[in-house]
């Protein structure tokens, strides 16, 4: 499996690639994007991938790798980008990741890979572009057409996905390379989950995904849409009936959470997950040309509450469709924010406007079912709660009013319960998500396991990712020895 | 993609289409319902499961013409093929022996109170029947409804068939004449369903009204078809679709459901547009009269 690589290909001293600036990433003109749905970055050329992958120190301790989800061997895959063997590097990547171009684009490498990574460590040094160099190999192999099949015989079992989102296209496409039969099951009618309903054009194009599953039908993974496990067919049949060796659930976390404050079923109040719906899946953009409605935003005030990745994604998709003010209004700092800074900075540039340390109490409406503004209130930070981040307090007397037309509440997702409710014996924790073990993601069902939000709660792509992977490696163990060992509670 | 077996004209503007879909005939259960998607650039509309035949892999689904979506739909028969069907969604009724029952069901809402109605009946209930339709050509589900019910009355808003009136104004006579009544379905517009919500609550009789918001994926994802039950949000696709009608804002509903009235609208008048236009050209062609198709071609 693993390709040996040549020594160094990287004529650069130590020293030297200490001194090259990381390269930047090429990117549409802030003024310009803001009204489009058009990708932001845009991505290296050849030139600009050799040149900062140049800059890995290629460290004998690769941190890098450990950090990664995946796993991805970081400083296998640049050596090759150095060498010019672009295509080798995507062979090396596609060997942990089964979605490069995706992560390439999302992953947040500034939590994992990248707060590794020595150079980052030297005073006014930033850390190697991994993530810029993972997209740029992936879509060179798209742009080349290359493919790695697996070349292994046919093993007989069949296992089920359920849910095409990050953690069940992983484990699909791993043990499809092990020579496993997998049918991935989708409940909307456009495959990849988030990636499709929650992750906006501009920072992921819907063509990227469609690659990237192209890829795994050439692997041989099957994919059916318009089922809705625990309801069009529960667990227990796709382990009866139809033959299933193992299932795997990843079904997302789902259920978007409201505040339970006055004014939340006014007109023009959306969950994040219906706002992005309606755009990403929907395209109810396009309207009327895609039959899907949505509030016409043009001219009008909105605001979205929560400072999260789909936060920043529903504030910047409502700018692109011509809000006149773009808010973001966070209860604490700037500090604490869990987008990636990339977002925010991306979000600042485009001009959205950040209220930190404010919290809506209430929706007030015109009289006549739509919402007009939202009622604030100041916040300070107390002690840290169990999050480990400081709680925000209310200040007293420091009401205003935000005037807005739409506002789009993005302060988290609680389990959909339809899977866990239908599936006897399906052990969950008492928020409802499923309770799996953390290294071989077993649930209490023989021959059942369980990854990504549906298991930790929202997440990222990339851990997602990770769950598939170990989940992926274990399937392969129960399918290969039948051995199952009854996790941990 | 999923077949039409059959389509069938039961009513003036209301349609009864017979669909392959063997997963959903397979699970339905009544008071479920499918979300179905015509084409790439349709949206995603729900409505109740009139009936499954899950030998012949089959559901039927019966559609008002009301807005572009549905009359889209209208122009599909037997052979043509929508894009998305999936379910069957929501709860399944709650089915019992209560007793005595009183199903009342209003315009097309009784081709989908007909299947809770069936099997009320089987489980050993007395069920009294209330259909009715703003005039007699509109009237749904007669003789199927009669078959399931001990006692069917049927009323017109016009007068023009059986007797004149309103649903309620029926319940209303049975309840002040001492039938003695367990359990109340409501299903039909929602100014109905309040109704009978307003003259059960007086008469503390257990109601259960089928609500049918705005609705997107239909399992709990979007939260579009929340509505305010007891003051507190609940999803109509997962929570419901049936809920106690006495704890139901139907005003909240109302104000939602008109969130997007301008834009329905707009579609609506472009199709009509484009139907015309397209139409004038079949029949140079063809002399086919409907000739919309499927697909996304406009």
């Amino acid at each position: 499996m693993t390709k040996t690589v040549a020594p160094s290909a990287n004529p650069l001293t130590l020293k030297e690639r200490m001194k090259v600036p990381r390269q930047l990433m090429p990117e549409q003109d802030a003024a310009l994007r803001s009204t489009n749905f058009t990708e932001v970055n845009l991505g290296y050329s050849p030139e600009l991938a050799r040149q900062e992958a140049m800059r890995c120190l290629e460290c004998a301790k690769t941190t890098c790798v450990q950090k990664c989800p995946v796993g991805v061997k970081v400083k296998e895959f640049v050596q090759l980008i150095v060498a010019g063997d672009f295509a080798g590097a995507a062979a090396k990547i596609r060997e942990d990741n089964v979605l490069p171009a995706i992560t390439g684009r999302v992953c947040p490498q500034e939590d994992h890979c990248e707060a590794a990574c020595t150079l980052g460590k030297a005073k006014n040094v930033r850390p190697l572009g991994i993530g810029y160099l993972e997209r740029f190999v992936s879509d060179y192999e798209q742009r080349m057409g290359i493919r790695h099949l697996p070349k292994v015989p046919p093993t007989g079992k069949k296992v089920a996905v359920v849910g095409s989102g990050p953690s069940g296209l992983t484990v699909a496409g791993d043990l499809a390379q092990k020579g496993h039969k997998v049918r991935v099951f989708e409940a909307l009618h456009e495959l990849g989950g988030v990636l499709v309903y929650g992750i906006p054009e501009f920072r992921l194009p819907k063509q990227i995904i469609r690659e990237q599953l192209d890829y795994l039908r050439d692997m041989g993974v099957e994919f059916e849409t318009d089922v809705v496990v625990g309801r069009t067919v529960t667990i227990d049949e796709l382990m009866g009936e139809e033959g299933y060796d193992a299932v795997f659930i990843g079904t997302g976390a789902g259920s978007p959470q409201f505040m339970g404050i006055p004014g939340e079923h006014l007109n023009g109040v959306y969950s994040a997950n219906e706002f992005l719906t309606r755009i990403n899946l929907m395209k109810a953009y396009q309207f009327p040309r895609y039959d899907e409605p949505m509030v016409d935003l043009h001219g009008k005030d909105v605001a979205v509450i929560g400072g999260g990745n789909t936060a920043l994604d529903a504030i910047r998709s409502a700018l692109r469709l011509g809000a006149r003010n773009a808010h973001v209004v966070y209860r604490r700092s700037e500090a604490e924010m869990p987008a990636r800074i990339e977002e925010v900075h991306h979000a600042q540039q485009e001009g959205i406007e950040f209220h930190m340390l404010t919290n809506p109490v209430e929706f007030l409406s015109d009289g006549k079912g739509w919402l007009a503004a939202a009622r604030c209130v100041r916040m300070e930070l107390g002690e840290p709660d169990a999050s480990g981040r400081r709680r925000p307090i209310p200040i007293a007397g420091s009401e205003f009013e935000l005037p807005l037309s739409v506002v789009v509440i993005a302060v988290g997702t609680s389990a959909n319960p339809i899977v866990q409710s239908t599936t006897p014996g399906l052990a969950t924790d008492k928020r409802g998500y499923i309770q799996a073990d953390t290294t071989t993601q077993r649930t209490s069902r023989k021959g059942v396991f369980a990854g990504g939000d549906i298991v930790t709660g929202s997440a990222t792509v990339i851990l997602a990712m990770g769950a598939g992977r170990r989940a992926a490696k274990s399937i392969h163990e129960y399918l290969t020895s039948s051995v199952w060992e009854i996790p941990a509670a | 993609m999923f077949r039409i077996v059959q389509a069938q004209l039961l009513a003036p503007g209301i349609k009864r289409f017979v669909i392959e879909a063997p997963r959903i005939a397979h699970k339905q259960k009544p008071g479920q319902f499918v979300i179905l998607r015509i084409n790439e650039p349709g949206e995603r509309i729900p409505l109740t499961i009139e009936s499954s035949d899950p030998v012949a892999g089959t559901i039927s689904i019966v559609v008002q013409a009301v807005g572009k979506t549905t009359h889209l739909l209208h122009c599909l028969g037997a052979g043509d093929s929508i894009a998305d069907v999936v379910g069957p969604l929501g709860k399944p009724s709650e089915i019992e022996r209560f007793g005595t029952v009183a199903v009342v069901g209003g315009g097309v809402g009784t081709a989908m109170a007909y299947p809770t109605a069936a099997a009320l009946k089987r489980a050993g209930n007395r069920v009294i029947s209330i259909i009715g339709a703003r005039t007699k050509e509109l009237v749904l589900l007669e003789k199927e409804m009669g078959a399931v019910s001990d006692i069917l009355l049927v009323t017109t808003d016009d007068g023009s068939y059986a007797e004149k009136g309103f649903v309620t104004d029926k319940l209303r006579d049975l309840i002040q004449t001492g039938t003695h009544i367990d359990l109340v379905l409501a299903v039909g517009p929602v100014v109905m369903m309040k109704a009978v919500a307003e003259l059960t609550r007086a008469a503390q009789i257990r109601t259960v009204v089928s609500l049918n918001p705005i609705m997107i994926d239909g399992t709990g994802m979007c939260g579009g078809c929340r509505v305010l039950i007891d003051g507190k949000s609940e999803f109509a696709c997962v929570d419901g679709p049936e809920f106690d009608a006495h704890r139901v804002n139907f005003e909240v509903l109302v104000q939602r459901n008109a969130m997007y009235r301008e834009a329905e609208k707009r579609s609506m008048e472009e199709f009509m547009r484009e139907r015309a236009a397209q139409e004038e050209r079949a029949r140079e062609q063809t002399g086919e009269p409907c000739a919309v198709l499927p697909g996304g071609e406009r």
